[in-house]
């Protein structure tokens, strides 16, 4: 199930290079076997991990968190306890680590921004007309530069799926290029950049392969698999899919590349079995909140009731933990 | 001819209106009161009753918000079933309890009976408990019963039937959601009062049927901090037991109803104690308007 392309001669520059050698490049990638994908993903999803592991494992979990909330109805109030419960997810326990960022729209950057401070948490803002990417790419360039500019360190971007879908490579190409660009800041380093692919609107295993890699070769610093907003998100085999994407980009390119699953990982056991995942096909490398991250915000709260649950020896409830 | 093989049956727990095996896998031999096999039951574990929790928890929102007359039709129904059902529940005790057919027919009426008591109580308990308060200052201040939330029942180990329905019915005809741990030795008339309750309009989740040990389950039960109140009936004659559930339950402040010394005499007047107990009382204030 290795998806290692042949890369000619001079590398990534030559398939890039005209629409035509990137519709080359994408489709001459190896086919997924669905079933086969589907049943190593279920097979890895088996193992167990109890004390110590979990108690690691759950910790860890915790710090790759991107808590978000992305509602049309989201005020600066409910952001702010959110960004506060980020800072110090278990207000009882200060040794329970703090999650890795912060996921808002962009409006909501500078209320982030102002209740973290300094303290470590990084801010991810959704750009290009998330959720459906429907806009025009000056638009789509302005929301991400207006981001960036409040203070986002990382930019959630979404491709445009119809262009995809419709064998347009080249065009969802440039637009992750252009955004790429616009996440440059004058005074410091450039905001990341993930990519959103939707894979719940792809269709197929093979075009989550390919657009893995479309995204790779024009300059993602993520892959992330959905918005949240359409069913279904985050599956473990269209994971797997993509933590191999990374693996053997990294083999070709030398370059590192994260994953962020999004939507619909609910619970601390879905949690475990993509750490498991990441362990046993992208390698320990990608074990850390840089390189593999959870787009959640129910998921934090499981988290927390089962670490407590590790600690206390009895089992917790939804009552002692905030509501968001 | 060859004698037909018996059917030898291994019954399920009853979590969440489905009936899924013990996570642990384990089942147990019940026998009857002559020790002969009857069938296997699934001996439930701390995986088990945490799930229960969660399916009960899940439960507790809508079936609180329910009308209380709604709630009392679900409980005369499931009443109604019961009496369909009634050879099977005869058998059921006959072989649990040992009782002559005569005896636990009269057994089953009880139980219907009680079913039906409790059904009525649904839409009069707040008149009896609740009360419009007098208060020195322009205000309408109102006291209403209100269901404490999901409650374990360790259900009594000697009466198989009539018990367990005078422990479940009063709990969850206030609106509350419960997890049950049967009669370790006689667990079978639970067991096909989860099938009746599969199929009585009772909600998933209100009812969660555990069958096995509770000394094994309770602790866990006692300590779980979801759990707002428990019932240690069934805890009859282990005072150590008993002690230990009642200090892990007080750490989230459950309400216990402490177990009793002897096992009660089920077919007396039950009143409303096992009712009140499970129930808080609200009270607000409302100004009067002009």
């Amino acid at each position: 199930m290795t998806a290692t392309p042949t890369i000619l001669g001079s590398g990534l520059d030559e398939v890039t290079r005209s629409e035509a050698s990137l519709r080359q490049f994408l489709h001459g990638l190896p086919g997924v076997d669905q079933v086969g994908a589907e049943a190593r993903a279920a097979g890895l999803g088996t193992r167990s991990i109890k004390t110590t592991a979990k108690a690691y494992a759950l910790d860890l979990a915790i710090r790759m968190v991107d808590l978000t909330t992305l509602e049309g109805a989201d005020t600066p109030g409910k952001v702010r306890a959110l960004a506060s419960k980020a800072m110090r997810p278990d207000p009882a326990d200060p040794d329970c680590p703090s999650v890795a960022a912060v996921c808002v729209y962009p409006d909501m950057v500078a209320t982030v921004r102002e209740t973290l401070g300094g303290s470590g948490v990084h801010i991810a803002a959704v750009a290009t007309a998330f959720p459906s990417g429907r806009a025009a790419l000056d638009i789509k360039l302005a929301d991400t530069a207006d981001a960036v500019e409040a203070g986002a360190d990382e930019i959630d971007m979404v491709i445009d799926r119809g262009a995809f879908l419709s064998g347009r490579y080249q065009q969802v190409y440039d637009e992750i290029v252009a955004v790429k660009a616009a996440c440059a800041r004058a005074d410091g380093p450039s905001a990341h950049l993930k990519v959103i692919f939707e894979t719940g609107e792809l269709q197929t295993y093979d075009n989550v392969r390919r657009v893995s890699w479309l995204a790779m070769m024009a300059g993602a610093d993520f892959i992330k698999t959905s918005t949240g907003k359409v069913q279904p998100a985050a599956t473990l085999p269209v994971t797997m899919i993509m933590l191999e994407a990374v693996r053997d980009f990294r083999e070709q390119t030398g370059r590192m590349i994260g994953v962020k699953p999004a939507g619909g990982i609910r619970t601390s056991k879905d949690a475990i079995k993509y750490l498991v995942m990441v362990n046993e096909v992208a390698g320990p490398d990608w074990l850390d909140p840089d390189w593999f991250r959870f787009g959640a915000s129910t998921l934090l709260n499981d988290l927390l009731m089962q670490r407590t649950k590790m600690t206390t020896g009895r089992y917790s409830g939804p009552d002692y933990f905030t509501l968001d | 001819m060859s004698d037909r093989i018996d059917v030898r049956k291994t019954y399920k727990l009853y979590i969440g209106g489905a009936f899924p095996r013990s996570e642990s896998a384990y089942s147990y031999e019940v026998r009857d009161s002559r020790g002969a096999f009857v069938a296997n039951a699934a001996l439930a574990s701390r995986k088990d009753a945490r799930d229960a929790v969660v399916a009960a928890r899940k439960a507790f929102g809508s079936w609180s918000a329910r009308t209380a007359y709604n709630r009392a039709q679900i409980l005369y129904r499931i009443a109604e079933v019961l009496e369909d059902r009634r050879p099977q529940f005869v058998q059921a005790v006959v072989q649990s309890e040992g009782l002559s057919s005569s005896k636990a027919e009269k057994v089953v009426d009880a139980a219907v009976d009680r079913l039906v008591w409790y059904a009525g109580w649904a839409d009069k308990i707040t008149q009896v408990l609740g009360s419009a308060n007098p208060v020195a200052g322009p205000f309408f201040n109102l006291s209403t019963p209100e269901p404490t939330g999901v409650v374990a029942v360790l259900a009594p180990q000697e009466s198989s039937l009539l018990g367990l329905i005078s422990v479940v019915a009063p709990v969850i005809v206030t609106g509350n959601t419960v997890v049950v741990v049967s009669s370790y030795d006689r667990p079978l008339p639970a067991v096909n009062l989860a099938e009746v309750l599969a199929t009585s309009d009772v909600p998933g989740g209100v009812v969660n049927l555990l069958t096995g040990s509770a000394a094994t389950v309770a602790p866990w039960l006692a300590a779980h901090m979801d759990v707002n109140a428990i019932d240690l009936t069934g805890v009859v004659g282990d005072a150590a037991l008993a002690t230990e559930l009642e200090v892990a339950a007080a750490d989230n402040l459950k309400r216990v109803r402490r177990a009793p010394a002897v096992e009660p005499d089920w077919s007396a007047d039950p009143g409303l104690e096992p009712m009140t107990t499970f129930l808080e009382i609200k009270t607000v204030w409302h100004p009067i308007g002009v």
